[in-house]
């Protein structure tokens, strides 16, 4: 019984939400968007588990003094920064709140993104190997696109094809490149991704796939 | 199962006050403010006999029609001959409150000094009026406009104003009753109704092949068939495991398929007493996560190995999350890294730095923007459904692997339309039309339908 | 140095040499022309029909990680837009970018000299896009009932005939989040509004074949995108022209570690097989 109540449920919602897809009337879409509703308050209690978790995790590493306990006291700092300011001084312009996040958050986060420059260009130089054919199709592929997507392609390549009455070549190929095998890769990777995620929809609904409740069985 | 099957085969009955026009799918409803769609022929007559009402000429915009209310200053210009053959029904597929007004356009429309430049379409409770300016307008040439009416169920009739770029007018004979109501089906949808239910009858059949005792042979997939070795080498290095379930809710179809192949590697790491650490993007990806754990353990019988605090909430945002996910990674060191669910820009940065730290890794996701960076830096990758194969493959389920079959059967479907769309488009370009419209365009496909089963008025 | 020791090399000299590519277009500007693309045309084109009055929704899901790209596509939209006379309804279903949007959307509208709540308005944010979008089909005020700071929506005169997506000429999504999926799914597929999206590089390759079918009126992505808007709308020295010209060198650097990276792995013993992985 513990079980299977959850799984009606589930099943029911699931129906709901599948036929308020298909109909247009505004019954079965009031009830979809009320139950919506209802994930809203249940996220805001799960949020407050989160952040009790948060606090279980970093606390005692600064009541420790556990290596590193430095960076667990700055996220609790962090935190309680943000919250307190938010709400006793507001989140209008020129409120601490909007201060810090102008000039500690976009930093931090604008910082945090753009390593990812330094992390493509240490794996295009290990990983990007010309192993076997497939590779080499790959590799080339994205040389052209690469090179193809800035000025600097077109500026230089022209001047190779410019006598031969060229103009643009290596963009173009770029946009070739995107717009035909790159679509028709990806529209066959979505059509296999919708219907792995109808599969496993309906597994729920049917109550074969269980996990998300706690066991299998 | 039956729930769903009788619902899909009686929702297109229940819909049966839908007409079977034949008209391309028109633009969607306008508002009252905003100009007509695309013209459409209206074909379909309705069932009540059009009144008759004198249309009233030389009204200002806005005015009722049949003289009540203030007058108004009579505008410079002579009036322009009124539309006509006005119809107005139910708009079909809506949510309700909607009528399409059609009419034949005016003769002056876009010539000479009474050139006509826009229409306006009036409604009333009745053939004689009075008739109000709804403000639902349609430019110069356009044939149709949505009205939207303040209530289902209630009778209006509609005429339709001429104005001239000086401000006259003329009305056209009324027409009416017309009545709004809401349907249960939503003709537009059809094609995806069709594909459901023939996905869903599949996977009925399927499954009960299965339960008879059917075997499926499923492809070996790299990814899956290294789970185990992965998980046995991090309980030889001594080491924990770290499992990154994503950056989605956990009502998203990733997380879910993580959570299913999570509560596999958490039953194993119980088995090998490996511990086993999933940092979480969303509280309620914790909470789920925390329960799948638990449940793992309770199955492997060992649930005082269960350590709460190795499932734990990190932060909603991204790359804060990423660097608290490196940090243990440094700090760790875990044998083995799981990075399946939704990744997103941070995906790289996770795979080098795991590479960094010395694990092996195992990643699968539906992004398809991040496959590339997983293949690149992971020693094993699910590409797209693969994530989703890989509860069913590691449960052994037969039932579990039938919907992987079902899914199978959908991409031959996807493929035979697909290669049969190609083919007429190349020899037979007019049979072409047909079929892509049958397949893509609900509408047409509903008309058809409806035609058949002798549906709609 | 061995070709095994370069095929392995201190990846913090790729830093390094990275960095130097990096500062040194900064110092010695390049100067290149930019050709357009047809997606961003597609783009350009849509919002200069827009007409004196007409509303379009403008939905900004970025937060301070994305800003290099997001930003100069989200300025060149909004002067353009708001140079067409047309007006501005935005929303944000990023969490962590509704400050950011708020400031954004302001800037622009104070150099083009628009008034908040007559040519623009912010309703803010609200969780789980997939329950905003479908409710914004039904009526914009249902989930925003008031805006960003408060003031009834209905009260604000930007509001005044808008009801829903029909109201609006076109729906501009600046989204560097999987909220485009949102947008495409729950909105344009079923509500059927002309929308555009600008978006960052990486994600905009997945979205071409929405442009194809039709569903998308046409694409920005990343900072070429954004560097091609500012071509169509003649500035000449436009932030995003600048910063595409640093780019430039960078993905020849990139390139260059490609190259330099499989000469030593071929020299030092590496096998090229015709079949196997990729």
């Amino acid at each position: 019984m513990k079980r299977q109540i959850p799984l009606v449920v589930c099943f029911i919602a699931g129906i709901i939400f599948l036929l308020q897809y298909f109909t247009p009337h505004p019954w079965p879409t009031y009830l979809a968007e009320r139950m919506l509703k209802w994930t809203i308050v249940i996220g805001f209690f799960a949020l407050g588990l989160g952040i009790i978790s948060l606090w279980i995790t970093h606390l005692p590493k600064v009541m420790k003094q556990a290596p590193g306990w430095g960076y667990n006291a700055v996220s609790l700092a962090g935190f309680l920064g943000m919250v307190v300011t938010g709400l006793v001084w507001g989140k209008n312009p020129g409120t601490p709140f909007i201060w810090m996040y102008n000039n500690l958050m976009n930093p931090i986060t604008a910082t945090m993104f753009g390593l990812l420059a330094f992390f493509i260009a240490s794996a295009a130089y290990r990983a990007f190997r010309v192993r076997s054919l497939l590779a080499t199709i790959l590799l080339v592929s994205a040389v052209v696109v690469m090179l193809g997507r800035v000025p600097i392609g077109d500026y230089f390549f022209d001047m190779l094809v410019a006598p031969l009455g060229y103009h643009g070549v290596l963009g173009a190929a770029a946009n070739w490149l995107l717009n035909y095998p790159n679509v028709a890769a990806k529209r066959a990777l979505n059509v296999g991704i919708g219907f792995g995620q109808a599969a496993i929809a309906l597994k729920i609904l049917l109550g074969i796939e269980r996990s998300y409740l706690g066991g299998d069985k | 199962m039956s729930f769903l099957g009788l619902g899909m085969i009686l929702l297109p009955v229940l819909a049966s006050p839908l007409h079977a026009d034949a008209s391309a799918a028109p633009a969607p409803a306008t508002s009252t403010t905003a100009a007509a769609s695309s013209a459409a022929a209206a074909t379909a007559p309705t069932s009540a006999a059009p009144a008759t009402g004198a249309p009233a000429t030389g009204d200002a915009p806005g005015e009722p029609v049949s003289g009540e209310g203030p007058g108004a200053a009579a505008p410079a210009g002579p009036p322009p001959e009124p539309p006509s053959e006005v119809t107005a029904k139910d708009k079909p597929g809506d949510e309700g409150k909607h009528v399409t007004v059609r009419w034949k356009i005016s003769p002056d429309d876009g010539a000479g000094t009474r050139s006509v430049i826009g229409y306006e379409v009036l409604r009333g409770p009745a053939a004689g009026g009075p008739f109000t300016a709804t403000g639902t307008k349609a430019p110069a040439g356009k044939t149709e406009a949505v009205d939207e009416v303040p209530a289902d169920g209630t009778d209006y009739w509609y005429a339709v104003r001429a104005i001239t770029i000086t401000g006259a007018t003329s009305d056209s004979p009324a027409f009416g009753p017309a009545r709004s109501t809401a349907q249960w089906f939503n003709p537009e949808k059809t094609s995806v109704a069709v594909f459901t239910l023939i996905f869903c009858t599949a996977a009925a059949i399927i499954l009960a092949m299965a339960r008879g005792g059917t075997h499926f042979y499923i492809r070996p997939i790299g990814g899956i068939n290294a789970i185990d070795e992965a998980i046995g080498r991090a309980t030889e290095m001594g080491k924990p495991i770290l499992f990154v379930p994503g950056l989605q809710e956990a009502d998203n179809v990733p997380t879910l398929a993580a959570f299913s192949i999570l509560s596999r590697v958490a039953k194993k790491a119980a088995e090998y007493q490996t511990r086993l650490i999933v940092p979480c993007y969303y509280s309620m990806v914790m909470i789920v996560a925390r329960e799948v754990v638990k449940g793992a353990y309770l199955e492997a019988g060992r649930p005082d190995a269960f350590q709460e605090k190795d499932v734990f909430y990190v932060t909603q945002e991204q790359f804060a999350y990423v660097a608290a996910i490196n940090g243990i990674m440094l700090r760790e060191k875990p044998a083995t890294n799981f990075y399946l669910g939704a990744f997103f820009a941070e995906s790289l940065m996770l795979a080098e730095t795991g590479f960094m730290a010395g694990s092996i890794q195992i990643a699968g996701t539906d992004q398809p923007i991040q496959i590339p960076f997983f293949v690149a830096a992971c020693d094993y990758t699910m590409i797209g459904e693969e994530l989703y194969a890989a509860a069913a493959y590691l449960s052994d389920d037969p039932k579990q692997k039938a919907t992987l079959k079902a899914q199978d059967l959908g991409k031959a479907v996807v493929l035979a339309l697909t290669g049969a769309g190609a083919m007429l488009w190349a020899f037979l370009p007019t049979w072409a039309v047909w079929f892509s419209k049958m397949v893509a365009d609900g509408e047409f496909l509903w008309s058809r339908v409806a035609g058949l089963f002798g549906m709609g008025s | 140095m061995s070709w095994k020791a370069l095929a392995a090399v201190d990846r913090r000299v790729i830093f390094v040499i990275l960095i130097a590519g990096i500062l040194l277009p900064m110092v010695f500007p390049l100067k290149m022309p930019i050709a357009v693309t047809p997606e961003v045309q597609s783009v350009y084109d849509r919002i200069e029909s827009l007409q004196k009055g007409d509303t379009i929704m403008m939905t900004m899901e970025y937060d301070p990680s994305t800003l290099a790209e997001m930003q100069p596509m989200t300025y060149n939209m909004l002067r353009h837009v708001f140079r067409r006379g047309a007006k501005v309804v935005a929303v944000c279903l990023f969490t962590t970018g509704v400050s950011q949007v708020e400031q954004d959307l302001k800037k622009i509208a104070d150099e083009n000299g628009k008034k908040y709540g007559e040519d623009y308005a912010y309703l803010g944010y609200k969780p789980y896009p997939a329950i905003v979008i479908t409710a914004l089909g039904q009526d914009f005020r249902n989930p925003f009932p008031k805006d960003y700071y408060g003031t009834p929506t209905d009260s604000l005169p930007v509001m005044k005939g808008i009801k829903n997506f029909s109201s609006v000429k076109l729906v501009l999504s600046v989204n560097a989040t999987s909220g485009v999926d949102f947008w495409l799914q729950y909105g344009q597929s079923r509500f059927r509004f002309p929308l555009a999206i600008g978006m960052t590089a990486v994600m905009a390759s997945d979205y071409y074949t929405y442009v194809q079918s039709g569903q998308l009126v046409g694409l920005i992505g990343g900072l070429k995108g954004a560097a091609e808007y500012e071509t169509l709308m003649h500035e000449k020295d436009g932030y995003a022209t600048r910063v595409m010209n640093i780019q430039s060198v960078v993905h020849c650097i990139v390139v260059g570690f490609i190259l330099v990276g499989n000469i030593a792995f071929l020299m030092s013993g590496g096998k090229f097989r015709m079949g196997g992985r990729a």
